[in-house]
């Protein structure tokens, strides 16, 4: 139970680190804060010929708000999200999710932008990506290029970024005023991955939801947006008939695996359960 | 060790300095290195907590992190808890209520409950709960430890 041998750098700099993923083309991984690659190394199910540090560059470390944008250095903790007064005002999506992940020792180095590349399925910070259609920029030899939440997550383990290109940053819709959010997540043990997470984020516009977000962690490869659920929620309101079409609804939309912790036909279940208790205290946190 | 690096930290107020390969685990060079045995090896793969420590005020597994990543760092180990023989309160409550059995998670239950209180000095039960929750303990003495955690927040407060 350890690593393998590597050549280990910690750049002072983006483009320093950038030109040493050039330099090992695709045998290098990129070291965020270490809460998942550093337990593949240990478990030598990842061999890389390379590490590429970049706990030692300060820049990378920041939350914003800009153009209706909360916006992540990917360096950012998820302990500093824990405890940020602007994440709390304008992203609480995020900071109820960020205390379903992992656990208080985890959160002190794991990091916003390390978690949404690591792309572990049953991971939250890629369901309140995906939920809240969020983007990620990505830097190359080439420059920038801001990602969709739905066109970065790829299958288990796996994002459309290039293996010469790192995730600086994370961006997220601010939360309107008035908004209802919840995410519901079970597990067998508060801070263990989850078996199935549901982000939930709605607006009410009088007696009608003016819009609804709903995705799923846990309950497939991939981050699933609910959009059809979201729409019932749209059509018809925020009633419990309404809240519970749509979690109903959102069963059929994902094709969970079976594994060792539970079967696709538990998390089914569990996805229609965690819809609608989210919806319904999302639905007590929002005001007209 | 040809691709040896230099580590340069300060250890529970101690400068120290050591030689080691990038590949080992910040515990094994405490340890190992630095002759501090008390900070505990457990699962190796960041689960368990027995081997979780403080990075720079804030608690961290340190099977998880490579010793060359403490290089200028300030790291509290469970040595470093006690002050002129005098036990912490935490240390005190852990004796007082029972809060160990076997004392292997022990180190890295003190060293998880001390940031829960830095950060939250007066959590509710459901808190130290979920706080501990970062630790396994194979006795499954949590009830000691809960209320040691309990009684240790009203000591510090």
């Amino acid at each position: 139970m350890k690593p393998p041998k590597f050549d280990y750098h910690a750049p002072a700099s983006l483009d320093e680190a950038l030109a040493l993923l050039r330099r090992y083309g695709g045998d290098a991984k990129v070291l965020a804060g270490g809460q998942s690659l550093m337990p593949l190394l240990n478990f030598r199910l990842s061999r890389p010929a390379a590490l590429v540090d970049l706990n030692r560059i300060p820049s990378l470390a920041y939350i914003e708000e800009r153009d209706g944008q909360v916006r992540f250095g990917a360096m950012t903790r998820q302990r500093t999200i824990e405890f940020s007064p602007l994440v709390a005002r304008r992203v609480p999506l995020l900071r109820e999710a960020t205390k379903w992940v992992g656990h208080l020792p985890i959160r002190t180095r794991g990091t916003i932008g390390g978690s949404i590349a690591h792309a572990d399925p049953s991971a939250e910070y890629p369901a309140v990506l995906t939920a809240l259609d969020g983007e990620v920029v990505a830097r190359g030899p080439k420059g920038e290029r801001v990602v969709r939440a739905r066109d970065f997550f790829v299958t288990y383990l796996t994002t459309s970024l290039e293996a010469d290109e790192i995730l600086v940053e994370v961006r997220l819709p601010a939360t309107p005023a008035g908004a209802g959010w919840a995410l519901e997540e079970f597990a067998r043990r508060h801070g263990d991955f989850a078996i199935v997470a549901i982000a939930a984020l709605v607006v009410r516009d009088g007696a009608r939801c003016g819009a609804a977000r709903l995705a799923t962690a846990g309950a497939g490869p991939v981050p699933v947006r609910l959009r059809a659920a979201e729409e019932i929620l749209e059509r018809d309101g925020l009633t419990d008939a309404a809240i519970d079409a749509a979690a109903r609804r959102a069963a059929e939309l994902v094709s969970p695996d079976s594994d060792i912790h539970a079967s696709a036909d538990y998390r089914r279940h569990l996805t229609t359960v965690l819809t609608r208790r989210a919806l319904t205290r999302a639905r007590t946190v929002a005001h007209a | 060790m040809p691709d040896a690096v230099t580590v340069r930290l300060t250890v529970n107020g101690v400068a120290h300095e050591g030689r080691c390969e990038p590949r080992k685990l910040f515990v094994d060079f405490l340890r190992e290195d630095l002759g501090l045995t008390g900070t505990h090896v457990g699962c190796e793969h960041g689960v368990c907590g027995a081997c979780t420590i403080l990075i720079d005020g804030e608690a961290a597994r340190s099977c998880i992190m490579l010793a060359v990543q403490a290089d200028g760092a300030e790291i509290l180990t469970i040595e470093g808890l006690a002050q002129n023989g005098k036990l912490h309160p935490l240390q005190e409550a852990f004796r007082e209520h029972h809060g160990l059995q076997c004392g292997f998670c022990t180190p890295g239950m003190l060293m998880t409950a001390l940031d829960l209180l830095r950060t939250n000095p007066s959590p509710t039960e459901a808190e130290i709960r979920e706080g501990i929750s970062a630790v396994l303990c194979r006795c499954t003495g949590y009830h000691g430890i809960i209320r040691a955690v309990e009684a240790a927040a009203r000591a510090m407060r």
